[in-house]
């Protein structure tokens, strides 16, 4: 399987990363050399294997569905580059 | 005060205890290092401040004879790891000036048993690489430089700066992550030990996430002892982290120097890969007599499905990494770069924000996720994950107790010799990448020079939860094969 020019442009914002337009060839040219390569996978027989979903088998791990943290708006906030009064501020989404 | 930085870490904790020295002093001399090292580039910030008060409150507590297993200790933090009140950005400028409010689990129980932070260490972008040659901070520099040549070398990575920290003595050890071979690929390169750990012996709370099935915390040091004594610290249960195990954590020092007599040591052929240089190879036989000689039995085994193991991971490894950086966004921390719209915005920064690799791996793991390939890609790697799997599984339940191969296909390369086609950069993890599939326990011992006079490793697979073993084995090849150290040239 390859990957053609619109594809690399439907992979880019599936992704959220903006693509110049200048940079779709090299970029189609590189997924498609990695693609290439892990096409061998195609080659094994996987009939009857069990996905890995679960790498050291384990129980997970339950606890009390209760607030143990919180209370802190200013910590959350802190890093955002944009913030007013604890909330995070976005561009406008709603009309 | 230089030969306080050359002191082993089981050196420095036992000077300490005899007030030999410092805390302060130990601390003071490693700064002194770090600050005359920085055309290394192994650290991405240097924390001096902390680590005298660190220091301080260590000396406090060892003049009452109180303190723990790592009192008094000056450590190097990946940038990896979450550190409260200090920048940690994973090397990425995505994340800019990201200043945590809280402490990664890790690095929390390093504090909590007394060690002293220097700072944080250089890395590829999200640990997305092989050179650290994808740091937003520039490449580190490796302390190494082949006989005759001052071409500047790649540490490994994405450690690097673990890696080349623990090797010019910049600190007594350091933490590292590995999720395809972050670890053991630059202990190799840099004649240093690195052990990744089981998955779920470490919690990876507070762990900038790469792939989350994959990532585990290890230590780098310059003894197989001292790593030991750092993975006892780092290891452990955290409710923060459900696929963290409950497992007591055992004092693995005992089993640094306990004889290996007896265990079988499997031996797979298909580690025996086309055009592997002959020194790795000959590496290979001398480990296996090393081992023999010590009491150890070689059993050859197969592990059938090795060569899939590479292509796999890279499917794995992009798809989950696609959805673990999906929270970089402009919003609530790092860059952000405005756009026409919010999804503008989303774009704009994201481009901005992100390297040449971090965004191919986050393309290809959206294409292998997304409507119609899921399955094809995906579901198939994770398929060929369990075989990858039940060939370890097979191979330990016929007596195998842990195995050796190769650390890497060759020594240390030169920084942008293998900047064209990332899949040849990707085949530097050819022999780590299968222990990640599997969720076991791997570590790189030095093991030699090559002809050129740049360090080799030699890598022990084991068992899960069975890193005892590891260190056990690793003792042998390290008493067998001495230390490696650069000689000093920055």
């Amino acid at each position: 399987m390859s990957v053609d020019a619109a594809t690399v442009r439907r992979i880019a914002h599936l992704a959220r990363i903006a693509v110049a337009d200048d940079e779709v060839e090299h970029l189609q040219g590189e997924l498609n050399a990695i693609l290439a390569w892990v096409e061998q996978l195609q080659a094994v027989d996987v009939t009857g294997v069990e996905p890995m979903t679960s790498v050291t088998p384990m129980k997970m791990k339950m606890r009390q569905d209760e607030v143990n943290d919180g209370g802190k708006p200013a910590d959350i906030v802190k890093n955002a580059p944009l913030s007013d009064d604890n909330f995070f501020l976005v561009p406008k989404v709603v009309e | 005060m230089s030969e306080l930085t050359a002191l082993t870490l089981a050196e420095a904790r036992d000077g300490l205890k005899k007030k030999s020295f410092s805390a302060a002093e130990l601390t003071a001399a490693h700064l002194a290092a770090i600050e005359q090292a920085r055309a290394l580039n192994a650290y991405v910030l240097e924390t001096p401040e902390q680590a005298a008060d660190m220091a301080k409150a260590s000396d406090a507590r060892l003049a009452k004879g109180e303190g723990g297993p790592l009192e008094g200790l000056p450590i190097a933090i990946k940038d990896m790891f979450c550190t409260q009140d200090v920048r940690s950005t994973a090397c990425s400028h995505i994340l800019g000036e990201f200043t945590p409010p809280y402490e990664s689990t890790v690095s929390g129980n390093l504090w909590r048993d007394g060690a002293v932070m220097l700072g944080k260490t250089n890395c590829d972008e999200f640990a997305m690489g092989s050179s650290n040659e994808t740091s937003y901070f520039g490449p580190v520099i490796s302390p190494w430089r082949r006989r005759g040549s001052n071409t500047p070398l790649t540490p490994g990575g994405s450690s690097g700066g673990a890696a080349t920290a623990v090797a010019a003595n910049l600190c007594l050890a350091a933490t590292g992550t590995d999720t395809g071979g972050s670890i053991r690929q630059p202990a190799a390169f840099t004649g240093t030990v690195g052990i990744k750990p089981t998955y779920g012996r470490c919690s990876r709370w507070g762990i900038i996430a790469f792939a989350s099935s994959l990532d585990q915390a290890g230590p780098f040091a310059r003894t197989v002892r001292d790593a030991a004594i750092l993975l006892r610290s780092m290891a452990g249960p955290d409710a923060k982290d459900t696929t963290c195990v409950d497992m007591p954590v055992p004092d693995y020092e005992v089993a640094v120097g306990k004889s290996v007599k007896g265990l079988r040591i499997g031996i797979p052929k298909e580690y025996r890969v086309d055009g592997m240089p002959a020194e790795i190879d000959e590496l290979w036989q001398k480990g296996q007599e090393w081992l023999k000689a010590a009491g150890a039995e070689l059993v050859e085994v197969s592990l059938p499905h090795t060569k899939l193991a590479l292509p796999a991971y890279y499917i794995v490894a992009p798809a989950e990494a696609s959805s673990n950086l999906a929270r970089y966004d402009g919003v609530r921390y790092g860059l952000r770069v405005e756009g026409r719209d919010i999804t503008g915005m989303y774009e704009a920064t994201r481009a901005a924000g992100f390297g040449k690799e971090v965004r191919r791996r986050v393309m290809i793991g959206t294409y292998v996720l997304s409507a119609g390939y899921y399955d094809a890609y995906y579901l198939r790697a994770q398929k060929v994950r369990t075989l990858i799997k039940r060939d370890f599984e097979q191979a330990f339940a016929s007596g195998i107790h842990a195995m050796l191969t190769p650390a890497t296909p060759s020594a240390a390369f030169g920084l942008g010799e293998k900047g064209g086609d990332p899949v040849e950069m990707y085949l530097n993890d050819v022999f780590t990448v299968t222990v990640n599939m599997a969720g076991l326990p791997g570590i790189s011992v030095p093991a030699g020079l090559d002809a050129q006079g740049l360090p080799l490793g030699l890598q022990l697979i084991g068992r899960p939860f069975d890193e005892e073993t590891l260190f056990s084995l690793g003792e042998v090849i390290e008493q067998a094969a001495g230390r490696f150290t650069p000689d000093r040239w920055w």
